[in-house]
């Protein structure tokens, strides 16, 4: 296999409602982007998706996985939830808009900056949800 | 602003970091809601805040952010200390509230970030 085709797979489970835990996966994610020598700023860009993506698998699924792939040329970072999916893409894309509970706002979440923040800080960024469904958001990072 | 004058300036109590004291922060951000700190701040600034758990270090983690001021006489616990020392942080505690302390700051030179606009 060429060198340029050398891929670094990371898969972390993030559970549901876990919020001590939260963060835990992209602190990982953003230690390894570190020892391999990616550029500091956009190692943040990928934290911040990252860790976004986390924070909304804990307030909002019954849990998933964040999986993150580095390529040569490019991060992608995959956050796939089991449900229960999201009625209306549009009103969740928009700032300030947010379902989150109290425990959520407690913490310092739902202020409905969670998806714009992670299509702000990728170079690509596409969700697929529906009421009742999983949703996976995909964002992609050039290097 | 060093760090250390900003501590003389508040009045704080170190909670973490004392030996980074000598660091400077370009600007501050007071704020309670982790996603507009991840969505506005970059390192090099000084985090105000009167929340005091664990996703608050994280929210900061992600952001290479390492200097925060907790407000209201709000104490984080020992665990979020000891991430926080662990990730090389200062944490300082105020009794002023999150208005106060960011005004004595403000008047003594330092500034706010600036807010990218759409």
């Amino acid at each position: 296999m060429a060198e340029s085709e050398k891929t670094i797979k990371l898969e972390y489970e993030v559970g549901k409602e876990e919020f001590s835990k939260a963060g835990l996966a992209s602190s990982n994610i953003k230690k390894v982007l570190n020892q391999i020598g990616i550029d500091a700023k956009v190692v943040r860009r990928v934290a911040i998706a990252a860790y976004e993506s986390e924070i909304n698998i804990v307030i909002h699924s019954e849990g998933g996985k964040i999986t993150t792939e580095i390529s040569h040329d490019k991060i992608t970072v995959i956050a796939h939830d089991k449900g229960n999916g999201i009625e209306n893409l549009e009103k969740a894309m928009t700032k300030g808009f947010s379902t989150a509970s109290n425990e959520a706002r407690e913490m310092g979440f739902g202020a409905g900056m969670g998806l714009p923040n992670m299509k702000r800080t990728s170079d690509q960024f596409s969700i697929e949800s529906s009421k009742g469904a999983e949703t996976r958001v995909e964002m992609i990072f050039n290097i | 602003m060093l760090l250390k004058e900003a501590k003389e300036i508040l009045d704080a109590e170190i909670l973490a970091g004392e030996e980074y004291m000598g660091r400077e922060v370009k600007a501050a951000f007071s704020c309670d809601l982790m996603s507009d700190v991840l969505a506005f701040v970059d390192d090099k600034v000084l985090l105000l805040t009167g929340l005091t758990n664990l996703q608050v270090i994280r929210t900061a983690e992600m952001l290479d952010l390492s200097n925060i001021v907790f407000v209201r006489g709000k104490r984080p616990n020992e665990d979020v200390c000891r991430l926080a020392k662990e990730k090389k942080m200062v944490l300082m505690g105020v009794r002023h509230t999150l208005f106060e302390a960011s005004g004595l700051l403000y008047k003594s030179g330092l500034g706010a970030i600036e807010i990218e606009g759409e």
